[in-house]
Protein backbone atom coordinates (compact mmCIF):
# COMPACT_ATOMS: atom_id res chain seq x y z
CA UNK A 1 0.00 0.00 0.00
CA UNK A 2 1.78 3.75 -1.03
CA UNK A 3 1.91 6.02 1.48
CA UNK A 4 -1.27 8.19 0.21
CA UNK A 5 -3.31 5.35 0.20
CA UNK A 6 -2.45 4.58 3.84
CA UNK A 7 -2.87 8.08 5.02
CA UNK A 8 -4.70 10.45 2.75
CA UNK A 9 -5.90 12.84 4.85
CA UNK A 10 -2.61 13.37 6.79
CA UNK A 11 -0.70 13.39 3.69
CA UNK A 12 -2.76 15.73 1.97
CA UNK A 13 -2.53 18.02 5.63
CA UNK A 14 1.04 17.77 5.58
CA UNK A 15 1.51 19.02 1.71
CA UNK A 16 -0.80 21.94 2.51
CA UNK A 17 1.75 23.43 4.55
CA UNK A 18 3.95 24.73 2.03
CA UNK A 19 2.91 26.32 -1.37
CA UNK A 20 1.89 24.40 -3.72
CA UNK A 21 4.73 25.11 -6.51
CA UNK A 22 7.15 23.97 -3.62
CA UNK A 23 6.15 20.79 -2.20
CA UNK A 24 9.77 19.30 -1.86
CA UNK A 25 9.24 21.21 2.00
CA UNK A 26 7.33 18.22 2.53
CA UNK A 27 9.81 15.83 2.00
CA UNK A 28 11.18 15.85 5.93
CA UNK A 29 7.45 15.28 7.28
CA UNK A 30 6.54 12.31 5.01
CA UNK A 31 9.98 10.78 5.74
CA UNK A 32 8.81 10.83 9.17
CA UNK A 33 5.37 9.44 8.37
CA UNK A 34 6.80 6.74 6.52
CA UNK A 35 9.69 5.38 9.36
CA UNK A 36 6.53 5.55 11.80
CA UNK A 37 5.26 1.92 11.73
CA UNK A 38 8.92 -0.14 11.08
CA UNK A 39 11.04 2.56 12.28
CA UNK A 40 12.81 2.69 9.08
CA UNK A 41 12.13 4.05 5.39
CA UNK A 42 12.42 1.09 2.88
CA UNK A 43 12.36 1.14 -0.89
CA UNK A 44 9.02 1.48 -1.55
CA UNK A 45 8.51 4.12 0.73
CA UNK A 46 11.11 6.24 -0.94
CA UNK A 47 9.52 6.01 -4.27
CA UNK A 48 6.54 7.09 -2.87
CA UNK A 49 8.26 10.26 -1.54
CA UNK A 50 9.81 10.52 -4.39
CA UNK A 51 6.77 10.95 -6.62
CA UNK A 52 4.49 13.14 -4.27
CA UNK A 53 7.11 15.84 -4.14
CA UNK A 54 8.74 15.42 -7.31
CA UNK A 55 12.31 14.81 -7.07
CA UNK A 56 14.15 11.50 -7.49
CA UNK A 57 14.41 8.60 -5.30
CA UNK A 58 18.40 8.92 -5.13
CA UNK A 59 17.67 12.46 -3.92
CA UNK A 60 15.66 11.14 -1.21
CA UNK A 61 17.89 8.45 -0.27
CA UNK A 62 20.61 11.61 0.32
CA UNK A 63 18.39 13.10 3.05
CA UNK A 64 18.12 9.90 5.03
CA UNK A 65 21.54 9.47 4.96
CA UNK A 66 22.38 13.43 5.62
CA UNK A 67 19.88 13.89 9.10
CA UNK A 68 20.55 11.28 11.82
CA UNK A 69 16.56 10.81 12.66
CA UNK A 70 15.89 9.31 9.61
CA UNK A 71 16.86 5.64 8.97
CA UNK A 72 17.40 2.90 6.29
CA UNK A 73 17.33 0.11 7.86
CA UNK A 74 15.25 -1.86 10.86
CA UNK A 75 17.01 -1.74 14.62
CA UNK A 76 15.53 -1.89 18.32
CA UNK A 77 11.71 -1.10 18.27
CA UNK A 78 12.49 1.22 20.73
CA UNK A 79 15.84 3.59 20.39
CA UNK A 80 17.37 4.72 22.82
CA UNK A 81 19.49 7.85 22.39
CA UNK A 82 21.69 8.98 25.08
CA UNK A 83 23.26 12.25 24.82
CA UNK A 84 26.79 12.30 25.54
CA UNK A 85 28.06 16.08 24.82
CA UNK A 86 30.37 17.93 26.99
CA UNK A 87 27.76 19.26 29.04
CA UNK A 88 25.81 16.53 29.77
CA UNK A 89 29.24 14.34 29.67
CA UNK A 90 29.98 16.74 32.65
CA UNK A 91 27.83 15.15 34.73
CA UNK A 92 28.32 11.36 34.70
CA UNK A 93 26.29 11.00 30.87
CA UNK A 94 29.42 8.71 29.95
CA UNK A 95 29.19 6.41 32.85
CA UNK A 96 25.56 6.15 32.36
CA UNK A 97 26.18 4.79 29.12
CA UNK A 98 28.26 2.55 29.80
CA UNK A 99 26.50 1.07 33.15
CA UNK A 100 23.06 1.08 30.45
CA UNK A 101 25.19 -1.23 28.03
CA UNK A 102 26.08 -3.28 30.83
CA UNK A 103 23.18 -4.16 31.82
CA UNK A 104 21.76 -4.62 28.79
CA UNK A 105 24.42 -7.17 27.60
CA UNK A 106 25.30 -4.81 24.77
CA UNK A 107 27.85 -2.16 23.16
CA UNK A 108 26.96 0.80 22.77
CA UNK A 109 25.39 1.14 18.90
CA UNK A 110 24.19 -2.49 19.76
CA UNK A 111 20.33 -3.99 19.63
CA UNK A 112 19.41 -6.48 22.87
CA UNK A 113 18.96 -9.96 21.54
CA UNK A 114 15.24 -10.00 21.72
CA UNK A 115 15.62 -7.08 19.18
CA UNK A 116 14.09 -5.23 21.04
CA UNK A 117 15.73 -2.18 22.21
CA UNK A 118 18.47 -0.47 20.61
CA UNK A 119 20.60 2.08 22.82
CA UNK A 120 23.18 4.81 21.02
CA UNK A 121 25.46 7.77 22.06
CA UNK A 122 23.73 10.71 20.42
CA UNK A 123 25.08 15.07 19.59
CA UNK A 124 23.64 17.14 22.11
CA UNK A 125 20.00 17.40 22.99
CA UNK A 126 19.56 20.90 24.12
CA UNK A 127 18.49 19.49 27.63
CA UNK A 128 22.02 19.81 29.68
CA UNK A 129 20.71 20.76 33.25
CA UNK A 130 18.71 17.65 32.82
CA UNK A 131 21.60 14.91 32.58
CA UNK A 132 22.04 11.93 32.23
CA UNK A 133 18.83 12.12 29.73
CA UNK A 134 18.21 10.67 26.50
CA UNK A 135 15.30 10.53 23.94
CA UNK A 136 13.56 7.56 22.85
CA UNK A 137 12.45 7.07 19.28
CA UNK A 138 9.71 4.54 18.24
CA UNK A 139 6.99 4.33 16.27
CA UNK A 140 4.64 7.31 18.87
CA UNK A 141 7.67 9.76 18.06
CA UNK A 142 10.23 11.23 19.48
CA UNK A 143 10.25 11.63 23.84
CA UNK A 144 12.38 13.20 26.60
CA UNK A 145 13.29 11.30 29.25
CA UNK A 146 15.54 13.36 32.35
CA UNK A 147 17.74 13.36 35.32
CA UNK A 148 17.59 9.58 34.31
CA UNK A 149 19.34 6.66 35.97
CA UNK A 150 20.34 3.36 35.14
CA UNK A 151 17.21 2.49 37.17
CA UNK A 152 14.53 3.94 36.06
CA UNK A 153 15.75 3.36 32.88
CA UNK A 154 15.38 -0.47 33.07
CA UNK A 155 11.59 0.25 34.29
CA UNK A 156 10.82 2.49 31.36
CA UNK A 157 12.40 -0.90 29.65
CA UNK A 158 10.05 -3.04 31.90
CA UNK A 159 7.38 -1.19 30.32
CA UNK A 160 7.52 -1.09 27.00
CA UNK A 161 8.28 -4.76 26.77
CA UNK A 162 5.29 -5.62 28.72
CA UNK A 163 3.50 -2.85 26.18
CA UNK A 164 4.76 -4.99 23.18
CA UNK A 165 3.58 -8.18 24.26
CA UNK B 1 13.23 39.68 39.73
CA UNK B 2 9.85 39.67 37.86
CA UNK B 3 10.78 37.67 34.34
CA UNK B 4 10.28 39.09 30.90
CA UNK B 5 11.21 36.22 28.34
CA UNK B 6 10.59 33.02 31.18
CA UNK B 7 7.43 34.59 32.30
CA UNK B 8 5.51 31.38 33.13
CA UNK B 9 8.18 31.19 36.30
CA UNK B 10 6.36 34.27 37.68
CA UNK B 11 2.77 33.60 35.89
CA UNK B 12 1.27 30.08 36.46
CA UNK B 13 -0.21 28.52 33.38
CA UNK B 14 0.35 31.12 31.41
CA UNK B 15 0.85 28.54 28.26
CA UNK B 16 -2.68 28.70 28.71
CA UNK B 17 -4.48 31.55 25.80
CA UNK B 18 -7.14 32.79 28.56
CA UNK B 19 -4.23 33.30 30.95
CA UNK B 20 -2.03 34.91 28.62
CA UNK B 21 -4.66 37.00 27.50
CA UNK B 22 -5.82 38.17 30.83
CA UNK B 23 -2.35 39.39 31.37
CA UNK B 24 -2.04 41.85 27.83
CA UNK B 25 -1.60 39.14 25.30
CA UNK B 26 -1.93 39.62 21.93
CA UNK B 27 -2.98 43.34 22.75
CA UNK B 28 -0.11 44.91 21.09
CA UNK B 29 -0.09 42.35 17.88
CA UNK B 30 -3.85 43.73 17.53
CA UNK B 31 -2.81 47.44 18.17
CA UNK B 32 0.16 47.21 15.59
CA UNK B 33 -1.90 45.78 12.94
CA UNK B 34 -5.10 47.79 13.77
CA UNK B 35 -2.92 51.18 14.36
CA UNK B 36 0.73 50.87 13.01
CA UNK B 37 2.27 51.05 10.42
CA UNK B 38 4.98 48.13 9.56
CA UNK B 39 7.90 50.66 9.37
CA UNK B 40 6.46 51.69 12.55
CA UNK B 41 7.05 48.38 14.44
CA UNK B 42 10.30 47.79 13.00
CA UNK B 43 11.34 51.19 14.24
CA UNK B 44 10.79 50.48 17.70
CA UNK B 45 12.40 47.63 17.39
CA UNK B 46 15.35 48.92 16.00
CA UNK B 47 15.76 51.65 18.69
CA UNK B 48 15.32 49.22 21.56
CA UNK B 49 18.61 48.27 20.97
CA UNK B 50 17.43 44.26 20.97
CA UNK B 51 20.11 41.67 18.85
CA UNK B 52 19.88 38.21 17.97
CA UNK B 53 19.81 36.15 20.90
CA UNK B 54 21.04 32.51 18.68
CA UNK B 55 24.58 33.83 18.90
CA UNK B 56 25.66 36.64 16.35
CA UNK B 57 23.98 39.40 17.67
CA UNK B 58 23.03 41.12 14.83
CA UNK B 59 20.61 44.18 15.59
CA UNK B 60 16.78 42.60 15.13
CA UNK B 61 15.53 45.77 13.64
CA UNK B 62 18.19 46.30 11.73
CA UNK B 63 17.88 42.81 9.75
CA UNK B 64 13.88 43.23 9.51
CA UNK B 65 14.72 46.50 7.91
CA UNK B 66 16.87 44.60 5.00
CA UNK B 67 13.68 43.37 3.63
CA UNK B 68 13.99 43.67 0.06
CA UNK B 69 10.38 45.22 -0.92
CA UNK B 70 10.54 44.40 -4.65
CA UNK B 71 10.30 41.02 -4.24
CA UNK B 72 7.55 39.08 -2.66
CA UNK B 73 6.02 37.35 -0.97
CA UNK B 74 7.92 38.18 1.78
CA UNK B 75 8.74 35.06 4.87
CA UNK B 76 9.31 35.02 8.33
CA UNK B 77 11.20 31.80 10.03
CA UNK B 78 12.01 31.51 13.43
CA UNK B 79 14.81 29.41 14.07
CA UNK B 80 14.22 27.12 16.78
CA UNK B 81 17.01 24.40 15.69
CA UNK B 82 18.61 25.03 19.43
CA UNK B 83 21.25 22.24 18.96
CA UNK B 84 24.65 23.86 20.27
CA UNK B 85 25.80 22.15 23.17
CA UNK B 86 25.42 23.99 26.23
CA UNK B 87 22.14 25.71 25.10
CA UNK B 88 18.46 24.65 26.28
CA UNK B 89 16.48 28.40 26.74
CA UNK B 90 14.31 27.99 23.62
CA UNK B 91 12.63 24.65 24.53
CA UNK B 92 11.97 26.03 27.89
CA UNK B 93 10.61 29.27 26.10
CA UNK B 94 8.08 27.15 23.44
CA UNK B 95 6.89 24.95 26.00
CA UNK B 96 6.23 27.25 29.22
CA UNK B 97 5.74 30.74 27.29
CA UNK B 98 4.66 29.51 23.70
CA UNK B 99 2.01 32.55 23.27
CA UNK B 100 4.13 35.03 24.07
CA UNK B 101 7.01 33.44 21.33
CA UNK B 102 3.97 32.83 19.03
CA UNK B 103 3.18 36.35 19.42
CA UNK B 104 6.94 37.69 18.29
CA UNK B 105 6.26 35.48 15.47
CA UNK B 106 3.51 37.52 14.60
CA UNK B 107 4.40 40.90 14.98
CA UNK B 108 7.54 40.00 13.19
CA UNK B 109 5.46 38.84 10.22
CA UNK B 110 3.49 41.95 10.43
CA UNK B 111 6.37 44.13 10.65
CA UNK B 112 8.09 42.92 7.48
CA UNK B 113 4.91 41.83 5.58
CA UNK B 114 5.00 38.11 5.31
CA UNK B 115 1.37 36.86 5.12
CA UNK B 116 3.11 32.84 6.14
CA UNK B 117 5.88 32.04 8.58
CA UNK B 118 7.80 29.21 9.43
CA UNK B 119 8.45 27.67 12.77
CA UNK B 120 12.06 25.13 12.04
CA UNK B 121 12.28 23.42 15.10
CA UNK B 122 14.80 20.55 15.33
CA UNK B 123 13.58 17.09 15.08
CA UNK B 124 14.24 16.17 18.43
CA UNK B 125 11.36 18.72 19.71
CA UNK B 126 8.95 16.42 17.87
CA UNK B 127 7.10 16.65 21.50
CA UNK B 128 6.92 20.69 21.56
CA UNK B 129 6.31 21.01 17.94
CA UNK B 130 2.74 18.76 18.40
CA UNK B 131 2.39 21.34 21.52
CA UNK B 132 3.33 24.55 19.61
CA UNK B 133 0.96 23.09 16.84
CA UNK B 134 -2.32 23.12 19.17
CA UNK B 135 -1.37 26.38 20.83
CA UNK B 136 -1.31 28.08 16.55
CA UNK B 137 -4.65 26.26 16.15
CA UNK B 138 -6.28 27.83 19.10
CA UNK B 139 -4.92 31.40 18.03
CA UNK B 140 -6.81 30.42 14.89
CA UNK B 141 -9.88 30.26 16.53
CA UNK B 142 -9.19 32.95 19.09
CA UNK B 143 -9.09 35.24 15.80
CA UNK B 144 -5.00 36.09 16.11
CA UNK B 145 -4.23 34.18 12.95
CA UNK B 146 -6.02 33.46 9.75
CA UNK B 147 -7.58 35.66 7.07
CA UNK B 148 -8.05 39.70 7.47
CA UNK B 149 -6.96 39.48 11.19
CA UNK B 150 -9.00 42.44 13.41
CA UNK B 151 -10.74 43.20 10.35
CA UNK B 152 -7.52 44.98 8.58
CA UNK B 153 -6.27 43.14 4.95
CA UNK B 154 -3.89 41.69 6.75
CA UNK B 155 -3.74 37.54 6.94
CA UNK B 156 -1.10 35.53 8.71
CA UNK B 157 -0.10 31.56 9.02
CA UNK B 158 1.94 29.95 10.84
CA UNK B 159 3.40 26.75 10.16
CA UNK B 160 5.75 24.35 12.21
CA UNK B 161 8.40 21.93 10.77
CA UNK B 162 10.76 19.79 11.89
CA UNK B 163 14.36 19.09 11.11
CA UNK B 164 15.56 15.93 11.25
CA UNK B 165 18.70 15.83 13.71
CA UNK B 166 21.71 18.16 12.22
CA UNK B 167 23.42 20.93 13.92
CA UNK B 168 24.03 22.66 11.04
CA UNK B 169 20.66 23.34 10.37
CA UNK B 170 21.19 26.43 13.24
CA UNK B 171 22.94 28.30 10.42
CA UNK B 172 19.90 30.42 8.69
CA UNK B 173 21.30 29.36 5.46
CA UNK B 174 21.38 25.63 5.56
CA UNK B 175 18.16 26.02 7.92
CA UNK B 176 16.57 27.38 4.65
CA UNK B 177 17.54 24.68 2.46
CA UNK B 178 16.47 21.87 5.17
CA UNK B 179 13.20 23.96 4.99
CA UNK B 180 13.18 23.77 0.96
CA UNK B 181 13.36 19.60 1.49
CA UNK B 182 16.90 19.88 0.77
CA UNK B 183 20.11 18.52 2.67
CA UNK B 184 21.23 20.98 5.12
CA UNK B 185 23.93 22.85 3.27
CA UNK B 186 24.70 26.54 4.00
CA UNK B 187 24.46 28.75 0.69
CA UNK B 188 27.32 30.92 -0.34
CA UNK B 189 26.14 34.67 1.17
CA UNK B 190 26.21 37.13 0.11
CA UNK B 191 22.93 37.23 -0.83
CA UNK B 192 21.50 37.09 2.73
CA UNK B 193 18.37 35.80 3.47
CA UNK B 194 16.71 39.35 3.65
CA UNK B 195 16.98 39.24 0.03
CA UNK B 196 16.89 35.83 -1.20
CA UNK B 197 16.24 33.62 1.68
CA UNK B 198 12.88 30.94 1.71
CA UNK B 199 12.21 29.83 -2.17
CA UNK B 200 14.48 32.72 -2.93
CA UNK B 201 11.99 35.37 -1.66
CA UNK B 202 13.11 37.62 1.25
CA UNK B 203 12.72 36.33 4.41
CA UNK B 204 13.99 36.86 8.29
CA UNK B 205 15.28 34.10 10.39
CA UNK B 206 15.38 34.82 14.56
CA UNK B 207 15.79 32.59 17.20
CA UNK B 208 12.97 31.66 19.53
CA UNK B 209 14.35 33.74 22.35
CA UNK B 210 14.79 37.17 19.89
CA UNK B 211 11.12 36.87 19.19
CA UNK B 212 9.77 36.98 22.33
CA UNK B 213 10.95 39.88 23.34
CA UNK B 214 9.13 41.41 20.93
CA UNK B 215 5.89 41.83 22.47
CA UNK B 216 6.99 43.09 25.48
CA UNK B 217 9.46 45.79 23.57
CA UNK B 218 5.85 46.80 22.10
CA UNK B 219 3.89 47.34 24.92
CA UNK B 220 6.37 48.94 27.09
CA UNK B 221 8.58 50.44 24.91
CA UNK B 222 12.51 51.26 23.35
CA UNK B 223 13.19 53.01 26.19
CA UNK B 224 12.13 50.65 28.99
CA UNK B 225 14.22 47.76 27.44
CA UNK B 226 16.61 49.86 26.54
CA UNK B 227 17.08 50.85 30.73
CA UNK B 228 18.18 47.02 30.92
CA UNK B 229 21.11 45.94 30.92
CA UNK B 230 24.51 47.95 29.16
CA UNK B 231 24.95 50.64 26.04
CA UNK B 232 26.26 47.79 23.85
CA UNK B 233 23.90 44.93 25.19
CA UNK B 234 20.38 46.13 25.82
CA UNK B 235 17.47 44.40 27.66
CA UNK B 236 17.69 40.71 29.31
CA UNK B 237 18.95 37.14 28.00
CA UNK B 238 18.52 33.87 29.39
CA UNK B 239 21.32 32.31 30.17
CA UNK B 240 21.95 28.73 30.13
CA UNK B 241 24.56 27.66 33.22
CA UNK B 242 24.97 23.67 32.87
CA UNK B 243 28.27 22.07 33.82
CA UNK B 244 29.83 21.45 37.10
CA UNK B 245 27.15 23.98 39.15
CA UNK B 246 24.66 22.51 41.42
CA UNK B 247 22.11 24.35 40.19
CA UNK B 248 22.46 23.87 36.05
CA UNK B 249 19.30 25.73 34.28
CA UNK B 250 18.16 28.48 33.12
CA UNK B 251 18.69 32.10 34.58
CA UNK B 252 17.08 35.27 33.19
CA UNK B 253 19.59 38.42 33.93
CA UNK B 254 20.46 41.87 32.35
CA UNK B 255 23.22 41.87 30.03
CA UNK B 256 26.01 42.67 32.53
CA UNK B 257 25.32 40.61 35.35
CA UNK B 258 28.69 38.42 35.65
CA UNK B 259 29.94 35.37 35.56
CA UNK B 260 29.88 35.07 39.74
CA UNK B 261 26.69 36.17 40.03
CA UNK B 262 25.54 33.80 37.59
CA UNK B 263 27.37 30.83 38.64
CA UNK B 264 27.42 31.32 42.47
CA UNK B 265 24.69 33.00 43.68
CA UNK B 266 21.97 31.14 40.53
CA UNK B 267 23.88 28.18 40.16
CA UNK B 268 24.41 27.41 43.51
CA UNK B 269 28.59 27.11 43.21
CA UNK B 270 30.40 24.32 41.98
CA UNK B 271 30.07 20.58 42.58
CA UNK B 272 31.81 19.66 46.31
CA UNK B 273 32.93 23.56 46.37
CA UNK B 274 35.72 23.16 43.89
CA UNK B 275 37.50 25.49 41.94
CA UNK B 276 36.38 26.86 38.50
CA UNK B 277 38.78 26.00 36.09
CA UNK B 278 37.40 27.19 32.59
CA UNK B 279 34.75 28.50 31.25
CA UNK B 280 32.80 28.17 27.80
CA UNK B 281 30.26 31.06 27.31
CA UNK B 282 29.17 30.16 24.37
CA UNK B 283 28.51 26.24 24.05
CA UNK B 284 30.90 23.94 22.47
CA UNK B 285 31.86 26.29 19.87
CA UNK B 286 33.51 28.87 22.43
CA UNK B 287 36.62 30.36 23.01
CA UNK B 288 37.64 28.54 26.83
CA UNK B 289 38.10 31.22 28.97
CA UNK B 290 41.17 30.36 31.73
CA UNK B 291 39.40 31.58 35.05
CA UNK B 292 40.66 33.99 37.77
CA UNK B 293 38.58 36.34 39.70
CA UNK B 294 39.14 38.74 37.27
CA UNK B 295 37.17 36.72 34.41
CA UNK B 296 34.77 35.59 37.24
CA UNK B 297 34.01 39.39 37.74
CA UNK B 298 33.59 40.04 34.20
CA UNK B 299 30.15 41.55 33.21
CA UNK B 300 28.39 38.92 30.69
CA UNK B 301 27.66 41.65 27.39
CA UNK B 302 28.85 41.04 24.26
CA UNK B 303 32.14 43.64 24.23
CA UNK B 304 33.51 42.42 28.19
CA UNK B 305 33.40 39.03 26.94
CA UNK B 306 34.89 39.93 23.78
CA UNK B 307 37.89 41.14 25.99
CA UNK B 308 38.37 38.13 27.60
CA UNK B 309 39.35 36.58 24.58
CA UNK B 310 35.85 34.69 23.99
CA UNK B 311 32.18 35.24 22.88
CA UNK B 312 28.91 35.54 24.39
CA UNK B 313 27.57 33.96 21.89
CA UNK B 314 23.99 32.31 22.88
CA UNK B 315 25.04 32.52 26.31
CA UNK B 316 25.35 28.75 27.09
CA UNK B 317 27.82 28.96 30.29
CA UNK B 318 29.23 25.49 30.61
CA UNK B 319 31.49 25.62 33.75
CA UNK B 320 34.69 23.27 34.16
CA UNK B 321 36.58 22.67 37.65
CA UNK B 322 39.54 21.58 38.27
CA UNK B 323 38.83 17.68 38.53
CA UNK B 324 39.04 18.18 34.61
CA UNK B 325 41.44 18.02 31.93
CA UNK B 326 41.15 20.54 28.77
CA UNK B 327 42.42 17.55 26.66
CA UNK B 328 39.07 15.96 27.40
CA UNK B 329 37.16 18.46 27.24
CA UNK B 330 38.68 18.98 23.53
CA UNK B 331 38.12 15.82 22.62
CA UNK B 332 34.33 16.19 23.18
CA UNK B 333 33.93 19.33 21.41
CA UNK B 334 35.87 17.86 18.07
CA UNK B 335 33.10 14.34 18.15
CA UNK B 336 30.62 17.14 18.32
CA UNK B 337 32.02 18.95 15.20
CA UNK B 338 33.49 15.85 13.26
CA UNK B 339 30.10 14.37 13.25
CA UNK B 340 28.13 17.80 12.37
CA UNK B 341 29.94 18.92 10.11
CA UNK B 342 27.66 19.04 6.46
CA UNK B 343 30.38 18.14 4.53
CA UNK B 344 30.19 20.65 1.95
CA UNK B 345 33.50 23.02 3.01
CA UNK B 346 36.73 20.36 2.59
CA UNK B 347 38.71 22.51 5.43
CA UNK B 348 35.94 21.84 7.73
CA UNK B 349 34.82 17.98 6.79
CA UNK B 350 38.11 16.96 6.28
CA UNK B 351 39.88 19.11 9.34
CA UNK B 352 37.00 17.80 11.77
CA UNK B 353 38.27 14.19 10.87
CA UNK B 354 41.86 14.86 10.31
CA UNK B 355 41.25 16.36 14.36
CA UNK B 356 39.85 13.91 15.78
CA UNK B 357 42.61 11.06 14.84
CA UNK B 358 45.22 13.38 16.11
CA UNK B 359 43.00 14.28 19.96
CA UNK B 360 42.67 10.24 20.06
CA UNK B 361 45.94 10.09 19.72
CA UNK B 362 47.07 12.40 21.69
CA UNK B 363 44.87 10.64 24.68
CA UNK B 364 45.91 7.65 23.60
CA UNK B 365 49.99 6.26 25.21
CA UNK B 366 51.16 7.16 22.01
CA UNK B 367 50.81 11.03 22.17
CA UNK B 368 54.07 12.85 21.38
CA UNK B 369 54.72 17.13 21.94
CA UNK B 370 54.69 17.23 18.07
CA UNK B 371 51.12 15.60 18.19
CA UNK B 372 50.04 18.97 19.93
CA UNK B 373 51.57 20.86 17.38
CA UNK B 374 50.20 18.90 14.69
CA UNK B 375 46.06 19.53 16.27
CA UNK B 376 46.84 23.36 16.86
CA UNK B 377 48.18 23.87 13.56
CA UNK B 378 45.43 22.07 11.77
CA UNK B 379 42.97 24.28 13.19
CA UNK B 380 44.36 27.38 12.92
CA UNK B 381 44.60 26.03 8.88
CA UNK B 382 40.90 25.41 9.47
CA UNK B 383 39.72 28.94 10.24
CA UNK B 384 38.31 31.54 7.90
CA UNK B 385 38.45 28.97 4.93
CA UNK B 386 34.53 28.02 5.21
CA UNK B 387 31.27 29.25 3.71
CA UNK B 388 29.50 29.48 7.12
CA UNK B 389 30.90 29.62 10.89
CA UNK B 390 30.82 26.00 11.67
CA UNK B 391 34.19 25.28 10.61
CA UNK B 392 35.39 28.50 12.88
CA UNK B 393 33.14 26.83 15.73
CA UNK B 394 35.54 23.72 15.86
CA UNK B 395 38.73 25.39 16.31
CA UNK B 396 37.85 27.65 19.30
CA UNK B 397 38.47 25.50 21.85
CA UNK B 398 41.18 23.48 20.46
CA UNK B 399 43.49 26.60 19.74
CA UNK B 400 42.46 28.49 23.23
CA UNK B 401 42.54 25.29 24.81
CA UNK B 402 46.08 24.23 23.89
CA UNK B 403 47.51 27.99 24.48
CA UNK B 404 45.77 28.74 28.23
CA UNK B 405 45.77 25.34 29.43
CA UNK B 406 49.33 24.03 27.69
CA UNK B 407 49.49 22.04 31.59
CA UNK B 408 47.30 20.11 30.14
CA UNK B 409 48.78 18.49 26.60
CA UNK B 410 52.10 17.90 28.14
CA UNK B 411 52.94 14.60 27.18
CA UNK B 412 56.76 13.10 26.85
CA UNK B 413 59.05 13.34 24.26
CA UNK B 414 59.13 9.52 22.73
CA UNK B 415 61.84 8.26 20.12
Amino acid sequence: MSLVEKYPKEVEKILAKYPPEQKRSAVMPLLYMAQREEGFVDRHAMQDIAALVDITETEVASLIGFYTLYHDKPEGALRIQVCTDLPCALRGADKFLADLCEKLEIEPGGTTADGLITVEPVMCLAACDKAPMFQTQGSDGIKYHENMTVETTMELIEGFKKEVK
Amino acid sequence: MTHILLRHRDIPDINKIDVYKKNGGFQVFEDAVKKMKPEEVTAIVKDSGLRGRGGAGFPTGMKWGFMDNNNWPHYVVANADESEPGTFKDRELMESNPFQFLEGVAISSYAVGANAAYVYLRGEFWEVAAFLDEKIEEMEKAGYLGEKLFGSDYSLKIYTHLGAGAYICGEETALLESLEGKRGQPRVRPPFPPSFGLYGKPTVVNNVETLTNVPLILEKGADWYKSMGTADSAGVKVFSLSGRVRKPGNYELPFGATFRELIYEHGGGILDGRPVKAIMAAGASSSLIDVDDKALDTPMDYASVRDLGADLGSASVIVIDDTISIDWVINKTIHFFKHESCGKCTPCREGNYWMQSVIERIRSDEGTPEDVELLQNVAKQMQNKCLCALGEFATMAVVTGIERFPQDFKLPVRK
